[in-house]
Order: C-alpha cells, then sequence, then structure tokens
C-alpha cells in the first residue's frame, strides 16, 4: 500500500501483473503485529518490507524515569516467551557496575530457570514453525510440555510469564522443595516429545520438501547482517556466547553447540535453522542436568541484594545468549538510581532485517516458512 | 530414477509414520482443565490480585515508590495524641500513622511483585486471587483504606489542632523563655 | 432394468414421490455434515490430547448445532467493491455442485435417487462445478488473498481430476459399465470380490492386485486434493492466505461454504466406496447382505473415509503450489497411467 510502484512502459516488463499484498498486522502467521509488505509476481515473492512498530511502547526511553529494579518488569515485557533468559544480561550489566559477586547457588539457579526458558522458547518456536506449514498438532503436544515448564518457573517466581525473578546480586525467592525431581521429570518428558515430534513433523517428507532449500542464509549474509542464535547457528557458524564468551558458571558444563549440517537441504535453509532449535532443547537438558547435580545444597540467595541500588557514573555493556540469539543492554549511569540511557539490543530485530534480503525469489507460501523460522516475538522487535 | 522412487516411498511411509504416532495419542488422557469447573491450584507465591492488611500498614509509601507503573496511591496522617481513637498494630504496638488513602488501581497494576518486596512491613500481598474481572474499569479502582473520608477529614483536624498547639505551647514556652532571658 | 429405488416401487412415481427422492439426500447431507463437524472437532482433539467441545450438550455433541445457529445470526457481510452478484451467488453454485452429485449415488440396493447410466460420467462433470463456485467466490471477493486462494484452486482442480479419472476410468475398464449401482451389484459376496482386491474372478485377478490397490490410494490421494483438505489445502491455505477463496464470507454464505466442503468429502468417499470398496456390499458374503443393511454398509465405509480424512488432515502439514502439481503431475499422473494400462491388459486377456 501507500507508494505505488512506478514501471517503465516497456512490453517487455508488462508480461505480467505484479500484485502488492498487505501480509499483516492482522494476519495469522505474522507472529503478532508484524506488517509485511509484499510484493508478488503471481506467487514468487519479488520484494518484502518489514513495517514495524505497531506494538512500540519506547522501552527505553520509559527506562530513563525508572529507577533500576523498577525496570526488570519491563525488561520481562520485551521477549516475553523467555523473560528470564531477558533479565539475565541487564542484572548481570548492573553486577559488574557494582561489582557484585554473587553467590554460587544464585548462579545455578540461573542457569537452570534461563535453559528452561530456553527449551519452552524453542519448543514454540519449532511449534509455530510446524503450524506455519501446516502441522498443528505438534504445537498442541508441545504446549502441553510447555505447561510442566511453566509450572516449575510458576512455583518459584509466582507469575507464569513475566517472571520479574532476577535481582541484582541474588534472585526474588530460593528453589522450593521438589524442585530438582520436578525438573528432572520436564527433561525426560522434553526428550520423549521431541524423538516424536523428530518422526511426525520435523522428518515428514512433505515438510522437508516444504523447508529445505528454502529461504537460504549464507553464513556471509547473516554475519553481516548481526545475525545470532539458532539464525546465525542454522547457517553453520557456531557462535554461542555461553561457549565463547562463558558467563555465569557456563564454562563448567560440558554441552555442545548445534549448527545446521545441511542432513537434509543446504546448510542455512529453513529446515536446517529449525533443526537447530531441536538440537538446542537437547543440549539445554544436559546443562540442566549437570547444574542440578552441581548445584550447592545451601547459600543464601537474597544475601548480596542491595537494599537500593545507585550506580557509579560511567557505561556498561552486557550481553548473553538468549534462545534467540545475543541479547545485549547498554545502560549509561549518570550516578543516580536512574539510569541515564538505556539500549537494549533486541534479538529479534536484528535477525528480523535479514527477511528482505532472503526471502526474494520464493514463493509467497514459503515466505510465511522463513518469517516463522526466523522466529521472532513482536515484544522485542518493536520495544 | 531410483531418487523418484524413493522419493515417493519416504513420503508415503513417513505418512504412515505420523498418522501411526497421532492415532497412538488418541487414546491418551486428555490434558484439558475445564476451567470454571476445575481448576489448577496456584502456588502460594503466586502474584495475582494485593491484598493490603490494613493492621500492618502505616503509610510509609515504599509500596508506591516502588511500583514501576504508579497504580498505588499512599497518603497518611499522624495519629494525633489527643485522638479519641487510639489503633493499635498486628503486633500490639500502637499505630503511628493513619492510613487515610490507600488506592490500587487494577486496571495499571503489572503485577511485578515489586511492592511486596518492598514493604517493610509485610501489609501488601500478592494472594492468589485471579477472578476479578469487571466490566467497568472504574470498578477496578480498589479503595483499602478503612477510614471514611469523613473520618479522614477529621484525623487531619485532630492532627492540625494538636499542631497548633503544640507550636502555640512552644511559642509560649519559647517566649516565656526569652521573658525570662531579658530579665 | 430393474427398479433402483424403493419409493418408485411403492408410490408409483408421481410429483412427491420425486421431491421425497430429492429431499433425503438433502436430508442426509444436513445431518451427516453436523456429524461430521462434530467428528472433526472430537478427533482432532483426541489426537491432540484435548477434549474438544464439552459444553454444548452431553459430552459437546451439539457443538455443530451451536455453529450454525451461529453463523446463521452472524452479520452477513459483502465487500464494497465485491462484484455483487457473482459474489452472492458463488457459495449456492458450490452447494450445488455438491448437492448435485448425490443424485447419482447409490445409497442401498433398492435406493439411488437417479439410477442413470452414466453415473461416473456426470459425477465428474458436476464435480467440476465447485471449482466454478470456487473462483466465482474468489475473484468476487475483491480480495488479492481470495484471488490468490481461487487461482489456486483451479490449478489444483484441474491437475487432479486427471489421476482420479485415471482410477475411476480403470474400474470401468474392469466391469464395462459407468453406471454405479451395477458396479456396486457386481461387487457383492464378500470383500474379496471388491474392486480394491481386483473385483471378481478367479486366481488369474491375483497379478492385478496390487494396480487395483494403487489405484485406490491415487484416488484418495485425488479425492483429498479435490476436496481442498490437508496436506492440499492450499486454496484455503490457513497460514499463508488467511483462508483463501472464502475470506470475505461470513455467516450463512460461509456456512454453505463450509457444508460444501463437508459434502464433497462425502461424496468423494462414497464414489470411493462404490467402486472400490464395494458400495453397499456387507463384506462377509451374505452375512448383513439386504436394502437396508445395505444402507449401512455404505455410510459406515463412507464415514470411515471420511474419518481417514479427517485423521490426515491432523497429521500432515501442508504442500506448496508447485509441489502440488509435482506430486500431481509427475507422481500420481504416470502411477495411474501405469496401473491403467496394467488393469486393461489384464481386462483384454481375461
Amino acid at each position: 500500500m501507500g507508494e505505488i510502484k512506478r514501471m517503465d512502459l516497456e512490453y517487455s516488463q508488462l508480461d505480467s501483473d505484479r500484485m502488492r499484498i498487505n501480509v499483516g498486522p492482522q494476519h495469522p502467521s505474522t507472529h503478532g503485529v508484524l506488517r509485511l509488505e509484499v510484493e508478488v509476481d503471481g506467487e514468487i515473492v519479488t520484494e518484502v518490507v518489514p513495517h514495524l512498530g505497531y506494538l512500540h511502547r519506547s522501552f527505553e526511553k520509559h527506562c530513563e524515569k525508572l529507577n533500576y529494579q523498577q525496570i526488570i518488569p519491563f525488561i520481562d515485557r520485551m521477549d516475553y516467551i523467555s523473560a528470564m533468559n531477558n533479565e539475565w544480561p541487564y542484572v548481570m550489566a548492573l553486577e559488574k557496575m557494582l561489582d557484585i559477586k554473587v553467590p554460587e547457588k544464585v548462579e545455578y539457579i540461573r542457569v537452570i530457570v534461563a535453559e528452561l526458558n530456553r527449551i519452552a522458547n524453542h519448543q514454540i518456536a519449532v511449534a509455530t514453525f510446524g503450524m506455519d506449514a501446516g502441522a498443528f498438532t505438534p504445537f498442541l503436544y508441545y504446549f502441553r510440555d510447555r505447561e510442566a515448564i511453566i509450572s516449575i518457573l510458576e512455583r518459584l517466581s509466582g507469575a507464569r510469564l513475566l517472571y520479574n525473578y532476577f535481582r541484582v546480586g541474588g534472585m526474588a525467592a530460593d528453589i522450593y522443595p521438589g524442585f530438582k525431581d520436578d525438573c528432572l521429570n520436564v527433561v525426560k518428558q522434553v526428550r520423549k516429545t521431541n524423538a516424536e515430534i523428530m518422526k511426525l513433523l520435523i522428518h515428514n517428507s512433505i515438510f522437508i520438501k516444504r523447508s529445505a532449500n528454502v529461504g537460504i542464509l549464507t553464513p556471509e549474509v547473516a554475519i553481516n547482517y548481526a545475525c545470532s542464535g539458532p539464525v546465525l547457528r542454522g547457517s553453520g557458524v557456531a557462535h554461542d556466547l555461553r561457549r565463547d564468551e562463558p558467563y555465569s558458571v557456563y564454562d563448567r558444563f560440558d554441552f555442545e553447540i548445534p549448527v545446521g549440517k545441511g542432513d537434509v537441504g543446504v546448510v542455512g535453509d529453513c529446515w536446517n535453522r529449525n533443526i537447530v532449535r531441536v538440537h538446542e532443547m537437547e543440549q539445554s537438558c544436559r546443562i540442566i542436568e549437570q547444574a542440578l547435580a552441581q548445584m550447592p545444597e545451601t547459600g543464601d540467595v537474597k544475601a548480596m541484594i542491595p537494599k537500593r541500588i545507585k550506580l557509579p557514573k560511567g557505561e556498561v555493556y552486557m550481553r548473553t545468549e538468549n534462545p534467540k540469539g545475543d541479547l545485549g543492554f547498554y545502560i549509561v549511569s549518570n550516578g543516580t538510581d536512574k539510569p541515564e540511557r538505556m539500549k537494549a539490543r533486541g534479538t529479534s530485530f536484528v535477525n528480523l532485517s535479514v527477511i528482505p534480503e532472503i526471502s526474494k525469489g520464493y514463493m509467497f507460501a514459503d515466505l510465511i516458512l522463513i518469517l516463522g523460522s526466523i522466529d521472532i516475538v513482536l515484544g522485542e522487535v518493536d520495544r | 530414477m531410483f531418487e523418484y522412487f524413493k522419493n515417493i516411498w519416504s513420503g508415503f511411509t513417513t505418512a504412515l509414520h505420523g498418522m501411526a504416532i497421532t492415532s497412538s495419542h488418541i487414546f491418551a488422557k486428555s490434558v484439558t482443565i475445564q476451567y470454571p469447573d476445575e481448576k489448577l491450584t496456584l502456588p502460594s507465591n503466586a502474584r495475582n490480585r494485593l491484598q493490603l492488611e490494613m493492621s500492618r500498614c502505616n503509610a510509609c509509601n515504599s509500596c508506591a515508590v516502588a511500583c514501576p507503573v504508579n497504580c498505588i496511591t499512599v497518603e497518611g496522617t499522624r495519629v494525633s495524641p489527643d485522638d479519641p481513637q487510639q489503633d493499635v498494630h498486628w503486633d500490639g504496638k500502637p499505630r503511628k500513622m493513619w492510613v487515610t488513602r490507600y488506592e490500587i488501581d487494577f486496571a495499571k497494576c503489572c503485577f511485578c511483585g515489586l511492592c511486596q518486596s518492598a514493604c517493610p512491613t509485610d501489609a501488601i500481598k500478592h494472594t492468589v486471587e485471579y477472578e476479578y474481572s469487571e466490566y467497568d474499569r472504574n470498578k477496578l479502582l480498589y479503595k483499602f483504606q478503612t477510614l471514611s473520608p469523613a473520618e479522614a477529614e477529621e484525623k487531619k483536624r485532630l492532627l492540625a489542632e494538636f499542631r497548633a498547639k503544640e507550636k502555640e505551647k512552644e511559642c509560649s514556652s519559647t517566649a516565656g523563655k526569652a521573658h525570662e532571658a531579658k530579665e | 432394468m430393474e427398479s433402483t429405488n424403493f419409493l418408485w416401487d411403492l408410490f408409483g412415481r408421481n410429483v412427491w414421490t420425486v421431491l421425497a427422492v430429492i429431499s433425503l439426500p438433502l436430508l442426509f447431507v444436513l445431518v451427516y455434515a453436523l456429524i461430521a463437524i462434530l467428528a472433526e472437532l472430537k478427533i482432532s482433539a483426541w489426537i491432540q490430547e484435548r477434549l474438544g467441545p464439552m459444553r454444548t450438550g452431553p459430552w459437546g455433541i451439539l457443538q455443530p448445532v451451536a455453529e450454525v445457529i451461529k453463523l446463521l445470526q452472524k452479520e452477513d457481510i459483502t465487500p464494497d467493491q465485491s462484484s455483487k452478484l457473482l459474489y452472492n451467488l458463488a457459495p449456492f453454485i458450490i452447494f450445488t455442485g455438491a448437492y448435485a452429485a448425490f443424485a447419482v449415488i447409490p445409497f442401498s440396493s433398492a435406493f439411488v435417487p437417479a439410477g442413470i447410466d452414466v453415473g461416473l460420467f456426470y459425477v465428474f462433470a458436476i464435480g467440476s462445478i465447485s471449482a466454478m463456485g470456487i473462483v466465482m467466490g474468489g475473484w468476487a471477493s475483491n480480495n488479492k488473498y481470495s484471488l490468490m486462494g481461487a487461482m489456486r484452486s483451479i490449478s489444483q482442480l484441474i491437475s487432479y481430476e486427471i489421476p482420479a479419472a485415471m482410477a475411476i476410468l480403470s474400474v470401468v475398464v474392469l466391469t464395462s459399465s459407468m453406471n454405479m449401482q451395477e458396479i456396486s451389484s457386481m461387487q457383492s459376496g464378500g470383500f474379496w470380490n471388491w474392486f480394491i482386491f481386483g473385483g471378481p474372478g478367479g486366481w488369474s485377478k491375483l497379478w492385478v492386485i496390487p494396480f487395483t490397490i494403487g489405484l485406490t490410494i491415487i484416488y484418495f490421494i485425488a479425492s483429498l486434493a479435490e476436496t481442498n483438505r490437508v496436506p492440499f489445502d492450499i486454496p484455503e491455505g490457513e497460514s499463508e492466505l488467511v483462508a483463501g477463496f472464502h475470506t470475505e464470507y461470513s455467516g450463512m454464505k460461509f456456512a454453505m461454504f463450509f457444508f460444501a466442503e463437508y459434502a464433497n468429502m462425502f461424496v468423494v468417499s462414497a464414489i470411493l466406496t462404490t467402486i472400490f470398496l464395494g458400495g453397499w456390499n456387507s463384506p462377509f458374503g451374505d452375512f448383513l447382505q439386504g436394502p437396508w443393511w445395505g444402507v449401512f454398509w455404505f455410510i459406515l465405509k463412507s464415514f470411515f473415509i471420511v474419518l481417514l480424512q479427517i485423521w490426515i488432515r491432523w497429521t500432515l502439514p501442508r504442500f506448496r503450489v508447485d509441489q502440488l502439481m509435482h506430486v500431481g503431475w509427475k507422481v500420481l499422473l504416470p502411477l495411474s497411467f501405469v496401473c491403467f494400462v496394467a488393469i486393461s491388459l489384464f481386462a483384454m486377456l481375461n
């Protein structure tokens, strides 16, 4: 809509009419209120222009009016599917500024809740990707399992989606008795369902035909567009901050970084981006098992929480491996209890920018799949 | 040619595999919870509607300060020693502040739990009560103060009177002192 | 030819019996569609470990009724820039196409609404009318999604009619008849005489059985495509085209599309039952055979095929347009040709 595409009146260019379609903001598979302006030649996509801002809440400006503790609930609402992972880099940035060394037990709780949330996020990502391809049933199998993860996090933090569980220097609450068993049950169930989904969806011939060789993102393009997370790893680049810049206690765990290997299709296509997430769930399960075994029994999770957070003058940038990629927070402090400037590097936003590049020349139905394989959350894109 | 038949065969068999999996779920136990009839038990720390325990609140305003969305409004006035009505806190200590206004707008509340952790006396707490939807947005403005507006005015007046009396006394005493000093 | 309609035997051929003959299938379609919608809701729920509708009536069995009432009450929206006549006509054409096919379906040995000799041919000709309705609806809506859905639908229908026609033609070669009632009666005497197992005949038919089974599968797959069911539901591909050709329709007109889809599902299942699964014949020879049991067996078999379609819908992802064409032209068509040639050879040698 809006601008009209001008075409030179040459007959060679008039062989077919191009049509501009508005996909979104109300569309079943734009994963929120994203609007894509698509130009199609029959079924072939010739141009994609994403339009953002339907969910803009001016998060960064808003933070300048809030004190450091009050910002955390708003960070939850960025990528609301993996709120635990969102809070972590922010809290770590503040701890870095304040020079707080958090207790060992807190580190392990953080690792476990973040990995649980990573599993929940990937479950939604894989499930909605399958739904974009038309398979509805895996979606509900994953949601059934996700419920178990959500209830663990609910018992820990008191909320089901927007946890506000991390505190600077500790956690809002200690783990409950029986937490370990719950986690192990979840791990068991996740593995069982994943094995089932592999047969039902991932290795289904139709699904492979739909998603393999579609939306190929070469490693060079991925790096040029600063993609991260499974989008980058699906292109075969083994970049994972948990291993490359080990924060917290991640250097103590034994885990692999799954990358797209091109078993089916080519490296960097939708199928490989998707399979990376399934394999990552397994790696998260491994990390959770190790963390549960290593976690110290005693320790006060609230011991190091400062009463009032007042940052020294300066600036800090901290990034962690979010389920969707690198999530970073850049905080400029002027010495008061409110940030002077706050900048969030939203993963979904950066990853979404690659859409126009990789969806040209594919079919209209592929565009939906490519969008699904990028795994965006509009709360983070628009902030 | 071989590839062609292999593709057909894999398409056929993977579809059958999928159908076997879906059919194996038909007789599995359903996970649906029929909400109004059966309900999930929420953990005791679940963050739902806020509840204020008036016998603990001393109108210190820390919850209103901690709230990121400014949904809590607290006003208090000191208890005048002359007040005929004296109240005690839950632990038997005498009340020092009357809570003349304590309002929470649940239309604004984001259920972050920061007021709960900021409260020094554990007066404000999240409960497990979540079924309180209203058709009228204004009905979500909960007033927790136990004093009526008239009573609140009365308390304020009493305090002002007491203050004025104090000041008078102070003035007279200082005036007296000054007088003595002069002499 | 013997009479194929018990109503005419009983009351003679007059206006009232003709009306009764016309309205019986309509009644059947309405009742069947409600049951099929309920089956769709419940089976999808059970597959996904849900309960499905539970509030309307005991175990939610009145849910389809509630949905129809809801659709009747909804506002009937006609888009401003649409072509009004075509837009309003399309749902009726689609439903007419689906309903007209019931004319030749042999429900029992004693009841077929119109026992014409070119029944199979008629079904095919009438089945294409629904394509016309889809294009009319899609084009007249003046919606880009609808237009794309309609375009996809046409190409899909044309490509999949051919393998389906090949499958039916093979049976015609074996029976040398296009009368569906005759084809049904030929398959009497137990399931071994059904055309999925090569039809009646001696042991020499053994080598043709793989081909007839193959044709049954080919026809089934093609019928999925003809009725726009998953994995071939790209004309209404929910995730990309919102609702395809019926995006703009609401209220009763949408309900017509809905009914037509389920009626079409039954038509293709009935044809499959008639030509491959013995129609109204009992699978156990003379056991439970007869005009009334015939209705039972026919509906049971057809409904089983409908359930199969529902089951597939909740299992498989959907194809893309070009892959759909690939499957239609490069897989199903050559395979159906091979089967057709093999069966013709068998018919010649016999």
